[in-house]
């Protein structure tokens, strides 16, 4: 397309504008949006230098600072991907915490059938477990929108409320490990079902999986024809269905594919971190994935520097708290401002003077 | 962090919008040269450092609170540096926390306030920083299985309770007193089994229905607990969940009684509050830091009730009768003497199976209690 348009204007200096396009309006509003929370702390008698300097210093300052912020992305990574790739279709799924929920799950539940075997079986194992269980829950909300005309939205989030009641009633009774006293969990992995760090840092391989996941959802949705598919039905589902695209089964498999990225990042939360299943599982990362994925205008290759910057916020949230005395809601309050801002700018596209052809 | 993101809980300290504070901001946010001196040394600083976590906002008016007025006290001691952080799930958050502390503000003792902190976050950290004092409240330490620099410490806040009951027993006109309780595990079991065996000590008729709400803090089912609670007939009602606030408030506001858990709700409720089972960490948290400061090693097995000072009581409501102030008083010094049983025989579950034989006897500090799985008779509700 940039080729066209450059023939057209006659300029490669153009071309190049349009494709930055997409790139320096996230940007801008970005930077809007820290102006704004500035002026917000400004307001509170706090010094937005001072806590931009933390920020800085929490989230990128050093190599453990870098290293908190990774371990972090690793999971919003996955979470993001369950909401991105439905949104192609034009799809919006919040329910991602529910997938990731029962992923963990039946990866813990596996425990103890798979504690004698190689880990070179068992993991693959737990990790599919966890995909086919998070594909089968998202792609009940596919299934519910494209069968009886639900909303994947509401019945998204209300499965994942569901979710979350159904590990708890697990945890707590027929997987309940009998030496979980105050914390039901269930039985605790076997050493070998244990997933380590990534070499020479302290991030799992969670990360590195979660890398691999958003480059291929976006070789899927902008190279190959199923997402060329997913994108046309996404734009007009009518216009899809008359080319004769298979609207249903498209619903049914992007769903059920951003379900197993989010019941991915369940398996890693409970080979990776917890060791066993248990109500930690439910910690918020399904919710911040929307916040990604959104920021990231659903584009896979996007999602990867929006996860690693909110992490940075997360990871720089506790240096806030210690060295400026702010509540932690604060940077509840930076997201919210950021999101707004980058939303807002989604107005922008192609109204911008400076990105438009001349002549 | 199990809801769905709501508008943030608060904001900062009340706004004060005044044209120094915009100045001040003002030069702040000109003043780049302030930026590389601001953040990037670490705090100078002579004396011991500690931190302190928890899992919810620490102005709950409950567990978190309780914890926070800990430290506190500790914040008020001399050549003490505290750093605190709140809302810190129970995931590898907690072990990025924690070494954020240690690495960025160079602390030497830290006290990760809630339970899951433990396994596995603070046992995968602990051998990484053999310097450095891991203080977890609640979990149980044992010296074949867990690192040197771990200790672990809670309170017999179960005896808390069976005054509760006490308190309770002597106020209750319909005899059916209410608990709101979080999750069927062992510690909120032996609080439920303590307030009714302490308001039955009053009135063998008395019964306690309890009502799971399934999460430690979810307020909407916490005021629906409550309501159904008063619509069954219960005119005293005592929670176990990680904020009592919206019990104690819901409660009060349907004209029935409360005693109180994990901090002094007094505040709100004056009339209705009768008296409350709190923690005491101001105590527990200063013995320690103050032992560290002298060089002495604090033990990693810490035990406390009554009478060592890990728990008190809130002082009594006015609407607690003159016989019901007697009792608890004496009961109260009856406890702090030592060798005290709530859980003693003939005791039945409220299944018919015996618990305690005739002449059995469990103490505060019996291990087995920390195992507990029943609800004594008397209590209408179901562990699963």
């Amino acid at each position: 397309m940039a080729v066209v348009e450059a023939q057209v204007t006659g300029g490669g200096a153009m071309a190049a504008l349009r494709r930055a396009e997409p790139v320096v309006i996230p940007v801008l509003a970005l930077l809007a949006g820290l102006a704004v929370f500035a002026l917000f702390l400004l307001t509170q008698g706090q010094s937005p230098a001072a806590f931009f300097g933390y920020v800085w210093q929490g989230a990128f300052g050093s190599v453990f600072s870098w290293m908190n912020t990774l371990s972090r992305a690793a999971p919003l990574l996955l979470a993001a991907l369950c909401v991105a790739l439905p949104a192609r279709l034009g799809l919006v799924v919040i329910g991602g915490e529910g997938a990731i929920v029962l992923g963990g799950l039946a990866a813990g539940a596996l425990a103890l059938p798979l504690a004698g075997v190689p880990s070179a079986v068992g993991l693959p194992l737990m990790a599919l477990a966890a995909m086919a269980v998070g594909a089968v829950w998202i792609g009940m909300a596919g299934a519910l929108r494209h069968y009886r005309g639900v909303n994947e939205t509401i019945s998204s989030l209300l499965l994942a409320y569901i979710a979350i009641a159904l590990m708890n009633h697990l945890v707590e009774g027929p997987l309940r490990d009998p030496a979980s006293l105050n914390k039901p969990s269930t039985a605790p992995l076997a050493d070998g079902l244990q997933v380590g760090m990534l070499p020479g840092m302290e991030v799992h391989w969670g990360l590195a999986f979660g890398i691999l996941a958003c480059i291929l959802a976006w070789v899927v949705i902008e190279r190959t024809r199923w997402g060329f598919a997913a994108r046309i039905a996404g734009g007009n589902v009518r216009a899809a269905e008359v080319q004769g695209l298979p609207v249903g089964r498209l619903i049914l498999g992007f769903t059920a594919l951003g379900g197993a990225c989010a019941g991915l990042a369940g398996f890693f939360e409970v080979a990776a971190v917890h060791g066993s299943a248990n109500a930690s599982l439910a910690a918020g990362y399904g919710y911040t994935g929307i916040l990604i994925a959104f920021l990231a205008r659903h584009n896979g290759l996007a999602i990867l520097p929006v996860a690693v910057l909110l992490a940075g916020f997360d990871a720089s949230s506790g240096l806030i708290q210690r060295r400026m005395d702010l509540p932690d809601a604060t940077m509840q309050v930076l997201q919210g401002i950021v999101f707004m801002a980058i939303l807002m700018s989604d107005a922008a596209y192609g109204r911008l003077p400076f990105f438009k052809a001349r002549g | 962090m199990t809801e769905f993101p709501a508008f943030p809980r608060r904001l900062a300290a009340p706004a004060t919008l005044s044209r120094r504070n915009l100045l001040r901001g003002a030069a702040a946010l000109g003043g780049v040269a302030a930026l590389s001196a601001l953040p990037g040394a670490a705090r100078a600083q002579s004396g011991l450092t500690v931190g302190f976590i928890y899992v919810g906002p620490r102005d709950d008016f409950g567990y978190n609170q309780s914890h926070a007025a800990g430290a506190a006290a500790v914040k008020a001691m001399e050549g003490v540096t505290v750093v605190e952080e709140e809302n810190v799930p129970e995931t590898q958050d907690v072990q990025k926390s924690m070494e954020s502390m240690i690495n960025l503000d160079g602390a030497t003792l830290i006290f990760p306030t809630s339970f899951g902190y433990f396994d596995p976050h603070i046992l995968a950290l602990a051998p990484k920083y053999t310097d450095v004092r891991f203080q977890h409240c609640g979990g149980l330490w044992a010296a074949d299985k867990h690192p040197a620099n771990v200790g672990s410490y809670f309170g017999y806040i179960g005896m808390g309770q069976y005054l509760n009951g006490i308190a309770a027993g002597h106020a209750s006109v319909t005899k059916k007193i209410g608990f709101v309780a979080a999750k069927p595990i062992p510690q909120v079991l032996l609080n439920i089994n303590s307030f009714l065996l302490g308001a039955r000590s009053v009135d063998p008729a008395i019964t306690c229905q309890v009502i799971f709400t399934g999460e430690w803090s979810l307020a909407v089912k916490e005021a629906e607990a409550t309501n159904a609670l008063v619509d069954a007939g219960c005119d005293v009602i005592t929670c176990h969940v990680d904020g009592p606030k919206v019990v104690v408030e819901t409660a009060a506001g349907r004209g029935a009684f409360v005693c109180g858990y994990h901090a002094d709700q007094t505040a709100l409720a004056p009339e209705k509050y009768l008296t409350g089972a709190e923690w005491n960490w101001a105590k527990v948290y200063t013995d320690m830091v103050t032992a560290t400061m002298a060089g002495e090693a604090i033990p990693n097995f810490v035990r406390g009730g009554l009478a060592e000072g890990f728990i008190k009581m809130s002082p009594l409501g006015p609407a607690v009768p003159e016989a019901g102030r007697a009792q608890f008083e004496a009961v109260k010094a009856e406890i702090e003497k030592g060798g005290f049983s709530v859980i003693k025989g003939p005791l039945k579950d409220n299944q018919g199976n015996v618990v305690a034989a005739d002449g059995e006897a469990f103490l505060e500090t019996d291990p087995v209690l920390e195992g507990m799985g029943y609800l004594v008779e008397g209590v209408i509700g179901s562990t699963s």
